[in-house]
């Protein structure tokens, strides 16, 4: 393999990692910084203690995230160096606003809100736990900021062959930032969910009728949290595939495997996709159904990958010659279709998880030991989901001003990046088995048990 | 070119407040093998740094990030030069935080001593590495006409560097001993103010070493005009100011000296960069300096509106946290019938 290529699956593989820790920090804050408030407003201990045992799966979960985020802020220097220096005025200055805003708030009150219970008064205590909460979301923002650039460049202008900053209100306002990050809010948010329903339902199933109050409480709130994100997660990305459908085509045609204009379109189910050749050599479709999803009518014109591979090539032919610009196809067809079944069933279980206390054959062990193994379920789509975000943009970098096969660091050898890559697939991949098996052990951990936070 | 000046200085600030900030809690990961003898010890030594080590290392992200905002180029050229021995910082510093905060989620003897000896390895691999980063930074590489760097990992572990590396690491522990003198249970500071004394040898002898051999190799002192021999002065000052304050025990005096002689030693080196932030051993044409690396002067300025008004915030609120936990670390009644 080339050295792209290697860097390329160095960058997948590490921002996966980090990406499963990502959301769980973003939702879960804010469930443990709601308990806290309802402790500190009612003086009810049940709150204390359902604060103070989803915590210690948050700080779990937030270490993993911090040491696989490190990663991730050297990692444009060094694999992408000329990706660095093509795009630095621009995307430097929110990793930088990131780190100076949200990641000092939230690891220093973190700090606070782990040590503090005794050292500091209840109220600034909740606050602490409100500045994490806050702090988390606001770096998902600002990270976005500087990804929503790469996928819908504003604001900038090329100088000297490189790309300056001429506007950063219009960084802040990309049309399709809010999208993104509400996407992602709302991940987080069914993500801490179905953690908290997963655990929770263990306790409940384990322990019958003598189940703490801690989780009976949790599962009831947990079940609005998952269902929430669910559907608002679900909403916003359909409408987030409105506007691509809009400004970036070739990202909704590639996704869907619609090779050729019609008007209307059809949606086409399932496929098998012939790439080389550019066609589908099989299809199941609902008649004018895309046109529907894209422009709310069954009139609209689509316009195929084949088309808009053609315009394209002829927008760019100065700068790159004949060149395809063609996603990979199949992966992100099938990203897709992965991800929305699986949101699917997670609206659906979410909303069982609601009716629970009203129909009594959900209150059977079966439903109660199926919410285990559906905490993977927000895992799994955020991780395809990124999938299709990042796939769907090849092959550009910065779509339309620079191709990730230009953004390489010139200077790397094939051998060290196969280290390199080697190296963290193993470390992180061992490092996220450890999380994983010590939230669940925290999980599964009786309250008294649990004891404190952290056991210093 | 006002701001490029002021981006230099805030770039220095941010390292240097990372080597002080971190530098101690790389340290006391240094010692705890050899401070903590017992489990009860041990944990007492991570409860010295367990709330602050994190926010610590968010100085080394914001230093990153501040040199991507400010001197994209230099950001490049740094971190893909430096690609295996940031490979392995990463690797360290990945080790040591999931050490800190996974360590006591058992209660197995191996299990614990398997992250104690990953926090030792991670520390001090992470402060001999950028021990080396910067001595390679006041020494130079070989930076070619498109400001990339060809010639892989071995001439940046140069003796020079690895020397610097050694220094680094000597002087993180004696901030880390003189740390934990102040915080950890008076039985553990007793260890630590021995640690500190010997160490405080080790590193002054480290200081001429490094001195003489950055005088003779590099231009960081040598030069003409604005070089780094006044804050190197000020270095030798501190670390004789360490040293007295240590033998009158008076440990927070001694805490201030280990922080400014770091904090020196990181002015040295950048005035005596300055206007350069990565030297070019093959043409100084090549070298990459304030203005031919830096962003827009638009992104400059709205990075200086956003840093002027954020840092003093943080500053604020990370100082809090330090009065907070301002109480010596005791052994917990429990723990210690282990």
């Amino acid at each position: 393999m080339d050295i792209v290529s290697l860097s390329r699956w160095q960058f997948a593989i590490t921002v996966i990692y980090h990406f499963f820790f990502v959301p769980t920090t973003l939702g879960l804050s804010i469930l443990i910084a709601l308990f806290e408030s309802l402790y500190v407003r009612r003086g009810d201990e049940v709150y204390k203690q359902m604060a103070k045992f989803w915590g210690r799966l948050l700080v779990i979960n937030f270490a993993a995230g911090v040491v696989t985020g490190i990663v991730q802020e050297f990692h444009f220097g060094l694999n992408w160096s000329e990706y660095a220096r093509f795009m630095g005025d621009i995307f430097g200055a929110p990793l930088a606003i990131e780190a100076l805003l949200a990641f000092y708030l939230e690891s220093t009150f973190l700090g606070v809100w782990i040590f503090g219970w005794e050292r500091v008064s209840k109220g600034i205590h909740l606050a602490a736990a409100w500045l994490v909460a806050l702090a988390s979301n606001l770096s998902a923002l600002w990270i976005l900021i500087a990804n929503s650039f790469m996928q819908h460049p504003v604001g900038y202008a090329i100088e000297n062959g490189r790309a300056v900053m001429t506007d950063f209100w219009a960084l802040l306002a990309n049309p399709n930032l809010p999208y993104q990050f509400f996407h992602v809010f709302f991940v987080g948010v069914a993500t801490a969910g179905f953690l908290l329903l997963g655990f929770s339902a263990w306790h409940l199933w384990r322990d019958g009728s003598k189940v703490a109050e801690v989780f009976q409480r949790s599962f009831r709130w947990a079940a609005v949290s998952a269902l929430t994100g669910a559907v608002l997660l679900g909403l916003i990305g359909h409408a987030h595939g409105q506007f691509l459908g809009r400004v970036q085509p070739m990202k909704i045609s590639a996704t869907e495997a619609h090779w050729e204009t019609a008007q209307p379109a059809d949606f086409i189910v399932v496929a098998r996709i012939d790439e080389k050749n550019r066609r589908n050599t099989f299809e199941v479709k609902v008649p004018k159904a895309l046109s529907f999803l894209i422009y709310n009518n069954f009139t609209g014109e689509v316009r195929g990958i084949n088309d808009l591979q053609a315009e394209l090539e002829a927008r760019y032919f100065a700068r790159y010659g004949p060149a395809s610009y063609i996603p990979p196809v199949t992966l992100v067809f099938w990203a897709f279709r992965l991800m929305v079944g699986v949101g699917l069933l997670m609206i659906l279980l979410a909303l069982l998880a609601m009716l629970r206390p009203r129909w009594k054959f959900l209150q059977r062990a079966w439903f109660l030991r199926l919410l285990l193994p559906a905490m993977a379920l927000p895992y799994l789509a955020a991780t395809t989901g990124w999938i299709v975000t990042e796939g769907a943009r090849q092959p550009w970098i910065v779509y339309g001003l620079q191709k990730v096969e230009e953004a390489v660091s010139p200077g790397l050898t094939t051998g060290s990046v196969l280290f390199s890559l080697i190296f963290f697939t193993l470390l992180l991949g061992a490092l996220t088995i450890v999380a994983g098996w010590l939230m669940y052990r925290a999980g599964t951990a009786q309250p008294q048990v649990a004891g404190d936070v952290v056991q210093y | 070119m006002i701001l490029n000046i002021l981006w230099f200085i805030f770039v220095m600030i941010l390292f240097a407040g990372f080597f002080v900030l971190e530098g101690f809690d790389y340290g006391v990961g240094m010692l705890l093998p050899w401070l903590g003898r017992k489990e009860a010890d041990r944990r007492a030594i991570l409860r010295t740094i367990g709330p602050h080590w994190d926010g610590n290392e968010v100085w080394m992200i914001t230093a990153g990030g501040a040199l991507f905002a400010a001197f994209p180029a230099a950001y490049a050229t740094l971190f893909s030069a430096f690609y295996l021995p940031v490979v392995l910082l990463l690797a360290a510093l990945i080790v040591r935080g999931a050490g800190f905060e996974y360590r006591n989620r058992m209660n197995h003897a191996r299990w614990r001593i398997f992250w104690d000896w990953g926090i030792f390895a991670g520390s001090l691999l992470a402060a001999f590495l950028w021990g080396v980063v910067m001595g390679n930074l006041a020494r130079g590489f070989a930076i070619r006409a498109d400001g990339n760097y060809y010639d892989g990992l071995l001439p940046l572990l140069n003796p020079y560097a690895l020397a610097s590396g050694l220094l680094f690491a000597a002087l993180f522990t004696l901030h880390g001993a003189i740390f934990l003198i102040r915080k950890a249970p008076l039985e553990i500071a007793e260890r630590a103010a021995k640690a500190g004394r010997s160490v405080w040898l080790a590193v002054l002898c480290g200081l001429i070493l490094f001195d003489l051999w950055t005088w003779q190799t590099t231009d960081i002192l040598s030069r003409p005009g604005l070089n780094g021999l006044p804050a190197s002065a000020l270095a030798w000052l501190a670390l004789l100011f360490t040293g007295l304050a240590l033998r009158q025990r008076r440990t927070g005096w001694a805490f201030l000296g280990s922080a400014l002689t770091i904090l020196c030693l990181i002015t040295m080196i950048f005035t005596g960069l300055y206007p350069r932030i990565l030297i070019s051993t093959l043409d100084p044409g090549y070298s990459l300096t304030i203005t031919n690396a830096a962003s827009s002067a638009y992104t400059l300025r709205v990075m200086t509106i956003v840093t002027v008004f954020l840092l003093p915030l943080v500053l604020t609120y990370q100082a809090w946290t330090y009065w907070v936990f301002r109480q010596r670390v005791s052994v917990k009644v429990e723990e210690s019938q282990e």
